[in-house]
């Protein structure tokens, strides 16, 4: 293979056109245009939040506060962009794995307009002021939230009638995990919205279950079963182990679910559960060690694949953010981390290199390995190198920053120096996150044009003429 | 039916299904209910009308995303107060019949923890002049200014509260007027005062242990003093007077100097400037001892001179009272 350009060496093309019913092309790509849509939104928001931290004043009016924006941001993020994008993928990996076509694509279909209604009102909402109480990625108000369940639990009935009418006589690992992040959640979901027994306290300890939860059975579980789908598909050979994969099913549903309160960690409630809490952290090691060593032992030996892929390259970030992003997690459950790192803008950076680095670039990777095949049309292999490396290299400037920033304010609190000093102190790291921020947001811009270059044709799968070898 | 799971989704999936609710209801429900109703300072932790909607505020322009309340039993936390108890949250209820418990424990600290502010700064000038525009009295601040708060008015009305912007901040025409949202959400503000609990002091003995003399003096100066009389001791013209050459502070008998800070001051002419806010009093946030270093501080900061003073001529000024 010649390499063509530099930036995007000799990317193989794809002729491996898979025949799919139009009308799921069509629901699929209409999640991803959704997804899309709140991701510029939403990372829009965020890079304007960055930029307030440089130009407090830049834009004085109710609608624009801080305070006001900053759920906007998480919750379109989380719910918005992450979550659609992931229904997307897994709407065709269900079917696939099982043989068996989508149970009803006309449920899914409505899942798509309640699930975006959702977010509007919740967004909306927030816009106003009306905020469902600070609690982080719970900010939307029930009714709001509940349209999110909903949507939630309609796929839930669709993927599960899917798989248990499946043409195999195994469950690939991948429904294991996706279903179960959509069993997870809705669990979820209702027990952060039921009030009884949130007052005063009460509701620190269901916030600490909720947001870790959030992160951990739900976009977690459902990214890695996606993952578990893409990865071989892309190398054309089997997942490295079966049996490493369950061992960290398992262990992710008993381990993840006990370790809330480290965010609370040294807050006013019951030392047990934070003790609990820090022992499973660590715990998380192994999990996290049968994941990854389960996804790089498949690459073992086919780094020239990745190297010539372009989907490829997002899922090995993915991969490799997914083990050195949580853990630091786990790091930072530690009392002794905690009480350095805690309250910092070191989280800030441990979130995007999480969610950002392991959750998004597994999405990417995901999306470019599948659209081409279900719609027969390629973007420009130039442009998806640009994205990927605005992206990474965004992500590592804001990251970077954080770490490092986050790590000096924690130290200017420790040696008593007067608060404003740590405010001082970040005004050169926030700025990089800005910078980091506006590479992010190109990328996404990117992004958004080479998804609609995949749009699917009206006639699919006719004269499609695509050049290159198999992969 | 074969117990396995790779091949039986109603196993697999009731497991994982019923599995996750039995964790989830020995995480988080029990120990939720467990603190939900730990609940004996009912009734003397509770939030009047106004500071109820102070508290709205908080939540809905998002205070909480950058302010913690939430005192860690650690040293670095103690600039802030005592360590938090379970018992200060006790007020917290749903915000109405839709919206739930607020988070006000935070979980990033851009701005300084406020489970202490309503004594830490409890003028309410301060604050209004702060929500106004935080730089206008903390240069570097990066806090959010809230001027849909305040309304302009040419001419207020006797029982308009204007708020006395310095000049560099305030609008060219007309005076900066507190609406009914700032006024609640200053009164929520100085609601936060961290009531005395059993078994936990109030006030602590000396701020940092391993800080002595005119750096404990620097420190607690800088956290309580510093937000109106500046760092760098000048205060801001016409708004808050300057320590920097004052009489009081460089005067040899220091007795005006220590009730000054011990009981707060009021409308007072000072080098002829009658200022609009108030000198809180620090009589119930700090001890002798603090108030001595806070003192000598002063005493030798900034190009003053004055005369040192001990704990013990606190502690007389304190017993004979204001
Ligand atoms: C252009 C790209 C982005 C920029 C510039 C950006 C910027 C920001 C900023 C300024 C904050 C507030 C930090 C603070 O309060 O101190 C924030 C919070 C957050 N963002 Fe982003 N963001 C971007 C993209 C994303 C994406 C794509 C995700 C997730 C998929 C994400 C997830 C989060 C989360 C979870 C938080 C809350 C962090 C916490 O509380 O610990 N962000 N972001
Ligand atoms: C072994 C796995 C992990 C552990 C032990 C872990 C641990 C932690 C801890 C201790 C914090 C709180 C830090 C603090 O406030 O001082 C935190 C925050 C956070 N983590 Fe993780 N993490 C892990 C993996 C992940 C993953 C996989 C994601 C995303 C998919 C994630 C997303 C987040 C987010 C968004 C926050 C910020 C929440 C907030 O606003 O406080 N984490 N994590």
């Amino acid at each position: 293979m010649a390499v063509e350009r530099p930036i995007a060496p000799g990317k193989v093309k794809i002729d491996d056109l898979i025949n799919e019913d139009d009308r799921l092309t069509k629901l699929i790509y209409s999640y991803l245009v959704s997804a899309t849509a709140w991701l510029i939104f939403g990372s829009l928001v965020g890079l304007y939040l960055a930029i307030r931290f440089i130009y407090p004043d830049f834009g004085v009016a109710q609608w624009l506060s801080f305070g006001r924006l900053r759920p906007i941001h998480t919750n379109v993020v989380f719910w918005g962009w992450t979550s659609l994008a992931m229904i997307a993928l897994a709407l065709y990996v269900i079917p696939r794995t099982s043989q068996r076509p989508l149970f009803s694509i006309a449920l899914a279909r409505k899942a798509l307009y309640v699930i975006n209604a959702s977010i509007l009102i919740g967004v909306i909402y927030l816009f106003m002021g009306y905020n469902n109480g600070g609690q982080e990625y719970r900010e939307f108000i029930w009714p709001a939230m509940m349209l999110f369940a909903l949507g939630i639990i309609s796929h839930t009935l669709n993927f599960y009638k899917t798989i248990s009418l499946r043409g195999t006589k195994e469950i690939y690992i991948s429904n294991w995990y996706i279903l179960a992040a959509f069993l997870w959640t809705i669990v979820v979901v209702v027990i952060a919205y039921i009030p009884w027994y949130q007052n005063a306290l009460g509701e620190t300890v269901i916030q600490g279950y909720y947001m870790h939860m959030g992160v951990g059975m739900w976009f977690t579980p459902l990214v890695l079963g996606l993952t578990y789908y893409f990865l071989p598909l892309l190398l054309n050979k089997p997942i490295y182990s079966y049996s490493l994969g369950v061992l960290a099913f398992w262990t992710q549903m008993v381990f993840y679910s006990l370790i809330g309160a480290h965010h609370f960690v040294f807050a006013p409630i019951p030392w047990w559960l934070q003790t609990v809490a820090i022992v499973f952290s660590i715990g998380m090691v192994i999990t996290l060690t049968a994941g990854t060593g389960n996804f790089l032992l498949t690459m073992k030996g086919s780094f020239r694949k990745v190297a010539r892929s372009y989907s490829l390259p997002f899922i090995l970030v993915g991969v490799i953010f997914y083990f050195l992003a949580s853990a630091q997690g786990s790091l930072e459950a530690l009392r002794e981390f905690n009480q350095l790192w805690h309250f910092t803008n070191y989280t800030i950076a441990h979130s995007h290199l999480t969610m950002y680095g392991f959750v998004v670039f597994l999405i990417w990777g995901g999306i470019y390995a599948l659209l081409p095949r279900l719609t027969g049309k390629e973007p420009s292999h130039l442009l998806i190198g640009i994205h990927f490396w605005f992206a990474l290299l965004g992500l590592l400037i804001y990251g970077f920053a954080l770490m490092i920033g986050g790590t000096m304010q924690g130290k200017s609190w420790i040696e008593g120096l007067p608060f404003i000093h740590s405010v001082e102190l970040m005004i050169p790291y926030w700025i990089w996150r800005a910078v980091g921020g506006t590479f992010m947001f190109t990328s996404h811009i990117i992004f958004a044009y080479n998804l609609y270059k995949m749009k699917p044709l009206p006639h699919p799968h006719k004269q499609i003429d695509l050049a290159g070898e198999q992969i | 039916m074969k117990l396995n799971f790779s091949e039986n989704h109603k196993l697999l999936f009731s497991v994982v299904f019923f599995g996750f609710i039995a964790l989830s209801i020995l995480i988080a429900i029990i120990p939720a209910i467990e603190v939900n109703s730990n609940d004996p300072m009912c009734g003397v932790n509770t939030l009047t009308p106004a500071e109820f909607r102070g508290l709205n505020t908080y939540v809905s322009e998002g205070c909480l995303y950058c302010h913690t309340q939430q005192v860690r039993p650690l040293q670095l936390d103690k600039v802030f107060g005592r360590p938090s108890s379970p018992l200060d949250y006790s007020y917290l209820t749903p915000l109405d019949q839709i919206r739930m418990t607020p988070a006000v424990l935070g979980s990033e600290r851009t701005g300084p923890d406020l489970s202490n502010i309503g004594n830490r700064q409890p003028s309410e000038i301060w604050h209004h002049i702060h929500l106004y525009n935080p730089r206008s009295v903390v240069k570097s601040s990066i806090m959010q200014a809230y001027p849909w708060l305040y309304e302009i008015k040419e001419n207020p009305d006797s029982n308009d509260l204007v708020i006395p912007v310095p000049d560099e901040y305030a609008p060219k025409n007309g005076k900066v007027v507190a609406t009914q949202k700032a006024k609640d959400l200053v009164a929520y503000l100085l609601f936060l005062k961290q009531k005395p609990i059993e078994g936990i002091s109030q006030i602590e003995e000396s701020t940092s242990k391993n800080l002595s003399g005119s750096d404990a003096g620097a420190q607690l100066f800088n956290t309580n003093c510093a937000s109106c009389h500046q760092q760098n001791g000048e205060g801001i013209s016409k708004t808050f007077p300057p320590l920097k050459n004052s009489a009081t502070v460089n005067s040899d008998n220091p007795d005006k100097h220590i009730r000054t800070v011990l009981f707060g001051l009021k409308g007072e002419a000072i080098n002829g400037i009658v200022y609009p806010a108030e000198m809180p009093p620090q009589k119930d946030n700090l001890t002798n001892e603090q108030i001595a270093e806070i003192i000598n501080y002063e005493r030798s900061s900034w190009g003053n001179n004055g005369k040192k003073i001990t704990a013990d001529d606190v502690r007389k000024i304190r017993a004979e009272g204001k």
